[in-house]
């Protein structure tokens, strides 16, 4: 489990006019390891994520992905690198079919996406990666459904399979669980221990059960620090954790 | 299935387009051509409006451009070659488009639509006070250029009804050669970035240089109904170039049904022959006069009533019954 | 370039700079509150300048054309608002731009109709038709200055207004957050006429004061029209004091383009544009 980081953040810095959503974060993430950060709503979970993923720029502090600085650059560079994200609220192509969204998806890694004259059917690796995300995320037999017409687990997983569909090493998801019922709960925190097999996953969940059973390393943010980080036995055993955040609610 | 039909559908509008000649009297055999430039306008303009989701109320910019560029090539006493200064004057819309997009593009939303009619109309005061086109007189264009192969006519444009052909011929291209492009991985992608922009950057789509490049592929084929109607009309001045014409073409769009390239075309059929019923004094007398009223009052009630263009009135019975079971 | 020349040109750029912030706030304060785009803004200038002109006739003094005129302005924008408007808010700006290019058609051909095609003068009003002489041979209108003065009023006006009334403080939490404004139960209907009339009222006010400088002409609504929509691009959308920047910067652009550079001067107001979008594309007073 010991790899090197793929990514880590020095003192990143995220303010808004006066408030520090981020404040001097260090965290990192390796390939085969579900790293999970969790804390109460406006810890700055969220934003850490849009940092990561270049929807925000930072205001201070470096992100070293493979040991390149990519702190503020453009959202689709950071994707290119090979960083997909999820969003909180679902973020999908409604108008188009299951397949689409994912085949747009896998299409914007193909080297050919500027031919302007070649039916986009024809290119059948485009539509063998979207089918393969969608069947790993459990959604093949809903490929050619529109999108606006699926339940919301159904969009919470294609969310995930337009994310995959990009082949990305590390992945961000951001609160993949939310608003989903027992069962498509159950295979999502399935899906995401796959995931985590052979990708770098930053997992941001509420869901105290599901981050226990698939993390194996855990960020506690409060206030928009970090309040402790480590195995996950050691972070719940913490006293500040206990106090802070996990000793009431739970 | 649904497409089949449709396209048997656009099959049989061309060959009634193509066969129009043998019947239309000189009168109306110039305003179908006239109209089928027009179409290509409003083609261009859908990819940019009904296909990426970018409102442009300053495309009449590259229609003025390719007029202008044809009629500053054209010597004045010999015809000039259509295999030269048609591509020049889409490169020149291209070009216009590429300096203009890059700018344009920075913005969005209502933004975009205020910044691309400024641009225009900052062509328009180039050649409306300097001397390069003319000024506000504009510049006639005496001879119609000539397109020859191997030293052989091909068409002659001087001639009515080969004009007619040529412009038949260019609006079929431009037809399928978008279709083409929509169908394509590019394609695509313009619609995923109408649909949801922010979501086509975080998958890695370089969305800036996609909606460029839709830009200045819009810009050239709007220089090819630019260049054919200065070529049908034989003078280009500084109005072609106005706000009212980029208005005009927008309405096109709408009234078509956004987002359908027949749709453009329809449009562009229904407003030309929607003018001309209501100037038609013939009919209406000295109300004729007062035709934009009334075309002020239609187009207010379509923004109203008819979200989605004529389009919308043939869809909407069926999905009426179709909730009403 | 002597001192009284340079002096001229300067009281020339404020004075079509605040005339354009005249248009260009009822402009940018529909853009930013009620999230409409309106083309036919210009035609409300262009319908306050003919009014000026034929009530002036009537009437016989161009102040009680001016009264009478933003009476019926403000009528008339009450009445599209509640006639037509109202069914844009939900809308895609493309609809806004739809209906307000056929309502351009529409004013065009009624000013056709009623007042005809011809360029018209009018009149300064006896009172203030004198020059203020600054050389021997050059002199400054007086009308012009009293228009400029008229103009900060109006501006003076705007920001109290806008500072210190329950109604500005609802068209500021309006510009920023529509359901909030909502939520605490302001009516926003009410608010959206008040600024729908009070827009079209600037813009005609505009026109009327303009009349006995630029005379009355056809064209005039789209001309204005465009240059507003530079100032408001500029200025950023629904700030009101961005527009008062915004407007003399072009006031001043345009002015003393047409002096230093005439062959280009109709394009620099462009080219300033341009240079505020590749520094600033959400304009300079965003907020």
């Amino acid at each position: 489990m010991a790899a090197e980081p793929i990514l880590r953040t020095e003192a990143l810095t995220r303010r808004f006019g006066g408030l520090t959503a981020v404040n001097d974060v260090r965290i990192d993430l390796r390939m085969g390891e579900i790293h999970a950060v969790i804390g109460p709503n406006g810890a700055g979970k969220s934003t850490l994520t849009n940092l990561l993923s270049g929807d925000l720029p930072p205001t201070s502090g470096r992100i070293l992905f493979r040991d390149r600085d990519i702190a503020g650059r453009t959202p689709h560079r950071i994707s290119r690198l090979g960083v997909g994200r999820s969003y909180q609220k679902t973020n999908i192509f409604k108008p188009f079919t299951v397949l689409e969204n994912c085949r747009l998806a896998a299409q914007s890694r193909a080297p050919h996406a500027l031919r302007i004259l070649s039916r986009a059917e024809r290119f059948r690796d485009l539509a063998r990666n979207a089918e393969a995300a969608l069947e790993l995320a459990g959604l093949a037999q809903r490929a050619d459904e529109i999108a606006a017409n699926l339940s919301h687990g159904e969009q919470r997983q294609l969310e995930i399979a337009m994310c995959l569909a990009t082949a990305p090493t590390l992945l961000l998801l951001d609160e993949p669980l939310a608003g989903m019922g027992a069962t498509e709960s159950a295979r999502m925190v399935e899906l995401i221990r796959a995931l985590g097999r052979d990708h770098a996953v930053m997992l941001i969940e509420h869901d105290m059960d599901a981050v226990f059973a698939v993390a194996q390393r855990l960020t506690v943010m409060v206030n928009g620090e970090v309040l402790e980080s480590g195995m996950p036995e050691a972070v719940r055993a913490s006293p500040a954790v206990q106090s802070a955040y996990l000793g009431h609610g739970e | 299935m649904n497409r089949r039909r449709s396209d048997i559908a656009l099959a049989a509008a061309l060959l009634a387009l193509a066969l129009f000649p043998l019947a239309g009297s000189t009168f109306y055999l110039q305003l179908v051509t006239k109209i089928m430039a027009m179409a290509i306008f409003a083609m261009s303009l859908d990819l940019l409006v009904g296909y990426t989701g970018l409102v442009s109320l300053g495309h009449a910019a590259f229609f003025g451009i390719a007029g202008y560029t044809l009629a500053l090539l054209s010597p004045q006493y010999e015809a000039a070659n259509l295999w030269t200064t048609l591509p020049a004057a889409m490169a020149a819309c291209a070009m216009f488009a590429l300096v203009t997009g890059a700018l344009v593009l920075r913005t969005s939303g209502i933004y975009f639509i205020m910044v691309t009619l400024a641009f225009a109309q900052m062509a328009y005061f180039v050649f409306h006070d300097t001397a390069l086109g003319g000024g506000s007189d504009g510049i006639y264009i005496y001879v119609k250029p000539e397109m020859k192969l191997a030293g052989r006519t091909l068409l002659d444009l001087g001639d009515l009804g080969q004009f007619y052909d040529l412009v038949l011929i260019l609006m079929t291209a431009v037809y399928l050669f978008l279709r083409r492009l929509l169908g394509s991985p590019f394609g695509r992608a313009l619609a995923g970035i109408r649909a949801n922009e922010q979501r086509m950057r975080s998958l890695g789509f370089p969305t800036f240089r996609y909606k460029l490049a839709a830009y200045v592929i819009a810009g050239a084929l709007a220089g090819i109904s630019g260049y054919l109607a200065a070529l049908q009309f034989g003078f280009v001045n500084p109005e072609i170039l106005s706000w009212h014409n980029s208005g005009i073409v927008l309405m096109m769009v709408i009234l078509g049904g956004m987002g359908t390239l027949h749709g453009a075309i329809i449009g562009a059929f229904a407003l030309v022959l929607l003018q001309e019923v209501l100037a038609n004094q013939a009919w209406f007398g000295e109300a004729a006069k007062h035709w934009q009223l009334a075309m002020g009052v239609l187009i207010v009630l379509v923004a109203l009533f008819l979200p989605r263009g004529l389009a919308g009135l043939g869809a909407r019975p069926r999905k009426a019954s179709a909730d009403g079971r | 370039m002597d001192f009284y020349f340079f002096l001229i040109q300067v009281l020339n750029g404020v004075q079509y700079g605040l005339l354009l912030f005249l248009v260009a706030s009822g402009l940018t304060l529909i853009f930013g509150i009620m999230g409409i785009i309106n083309l036919a803004h210009g035609s409300f200038y262009m319908l306050g300048a003919y009014l000026a002109w034929s009530l002036a006739q009537y009437t016989g003094s161009l102040t009680a054309a001016i009264a009478l005129g933003v009476v019926l302005t403000i009528a008339l924008g009450i009445a599209l608002e509640q006639v037509l408007f109202r069914h844009l808010y939900a809308r895609d700006h493309l609809y806004q731009v739809l209906l307000t290019y056929g309502l351009i058609l529409v004013f065009d051909e009624l000013r056709s109709m009623i007042w005809g095609d011809d360029v018209h003068g009018v009149a300064v009003p006896a009172l203030l038709a004198f020059s203020i002489p600054l050389t021997e041979n050059l002199s400054y209108p007086f009308y012009r200055l009293a228009m400029s003065a008229v103009c900060l009023v109006i501006a003076g006006a705007l920001w109290l207004l806008i500072r210190h009334t329950r109604l500005g403080m609802m068209i500021r939490a309006g510009a920023s957050n529509r359901e909030m404004v909502q939520a605490l139960g302001i009516n926003i209907r009410l608010v959206y006429t008040v600024v729908f009339a009070l827009g079209v009222a600037l813009a005609g006010f505009a026109g009327m004061l303009a009349a006995p400088v630029s005379s009355v002409f056809p064209s005039m609504g789209g001309q204005v029209l465009i240059i507003s929509f530079v100032v408001v691009v500029i200025g950023g959308i629904g700030s009101v004091w961005g527009a008062l920047a915004a407007a003399l910067l072009i006031g001043m652009a345009d002015t003393f383009g047409k002096v230093l550079v005439p062959e280009v001067s109709a394009a620099i107001v462009y080219l300033v544009m341009a240079a505020v979008l590749l520094w600033r594309p959400e304009g300079l007073f965003k907020r």
